[in-house]
């Protein structure tokens, strides 16, 4: 709003109309969870039926493409999702346009950074460089 | 906007009767928010700590079988079912059912229940094999 503007703000909302964006990421967030339903019970199930969790066991489990495959999609969904999600409470909760832009761009750059380096750790594994 | 400052806001969480529909939308932001921020740190330390080696493997170990590290990985077990759960109920809830104020509570009921259900289930299953 500039100096001097004198509408009125049902003014001001009637002349910037609709966003005409975000049902994309609407829908994102809800293909996403899909995925993760099933995602998130294989690794639940496969941490509750593997004999044990140490390091040989782990190293064994994610070596395999049965293993590898699906930690690589959760992963990669999983932070997409987690990052779509954090965007709602920020943009429900901080509403100053440099603070909003700030944070989501930190969080941009979290999500994008873990989740590289998770892929990173699974793909030394899952190609046999450690174990 | 000095003309915002005295217009009637919607009433927040402060006027409402608390309700199960109440508690598990929000608790669904708020474990959200947890395996977002905690559950892909553990998930990213964990797989870096595997492909790391036996040293690092072996703090990781030792970090989450302390007290705080187990109420932790309790918490996410919680934290993952009940945004399981009350995740399904939203994507009920998307298609435009299970609104009517009987089945809605009814269904937030059975999140929380069935969370804490699952939560116990699997970590006596964990224990029982004594991983």
């Amino acid at each position: 709003m500039s100096v001097g503007d004198s509408s009125t703000p049902l003014g001001r909302v009637r002349g910037l109309g609709s966003a005409r964006e975000g049902g994309e990421h609407w829908l994102t967030e809800r293909v996403t969870s899909i995925a993760l339903l099933l995602l998130g019970t294989w690794l639940v199930a496969s941490l509750l039926i593997l004999p044990k969790l140490d390091l040989r066991t782990v190293l064994e489990w994610l070596h395999a493409p049965s293993g590898a495959v699906p930690m690589a999609l959760l992963i990669i969904i999983g932070f997409k999702h987690a990052l779509d999600g954090m965007k709602v409470v920020v943009d429900d909760y901080v509403h100053e346009p440099g603070n909003n832009f700030a944070l989501n761009t930190l969080l941009l750059f979290l999500a994008v950074g873990g989740g590289g380096l998770a892929l990173f750790a699974l793909a030394r594994i899952a190609f046999g460089v450690v174990g | 906007m000095a003309a915002t400052k005295t217009r009637p806001l919607s009433p927040h969480l402060t006027i409402w009767r608390w309700g199960p529909h109440m508690a598990v939308s929000i608790l669904h932001r708020v474990t959200g928010g947890g395996l977002s921020v905690v559950g892909l740190a553990v998930l990213t330390w964990w797989l870096t700590a595997a492909a790391a080696g036996p040293a690092a493997y072996m703090t990781f170990t030792k970090v989450m079988t302390s007290p705080i590290g187990l109420i932790v990985l309790v918490g996410l077990t919680w934290a993952f079912f009940q945004h399981l759960l009350s995740g399904i109920r939203h994507l009920a809830m998307d298609t435009g059912a299970a609104f009517d104020l009987g089945i809605n509570k009814l269904f937030a009921v059975l999140t929380i229940a069935g969370s804490l259900f699952l939560t116990a289930l699997s970590w006596y299953i964990l224990m029982g094999v004594g991983k």
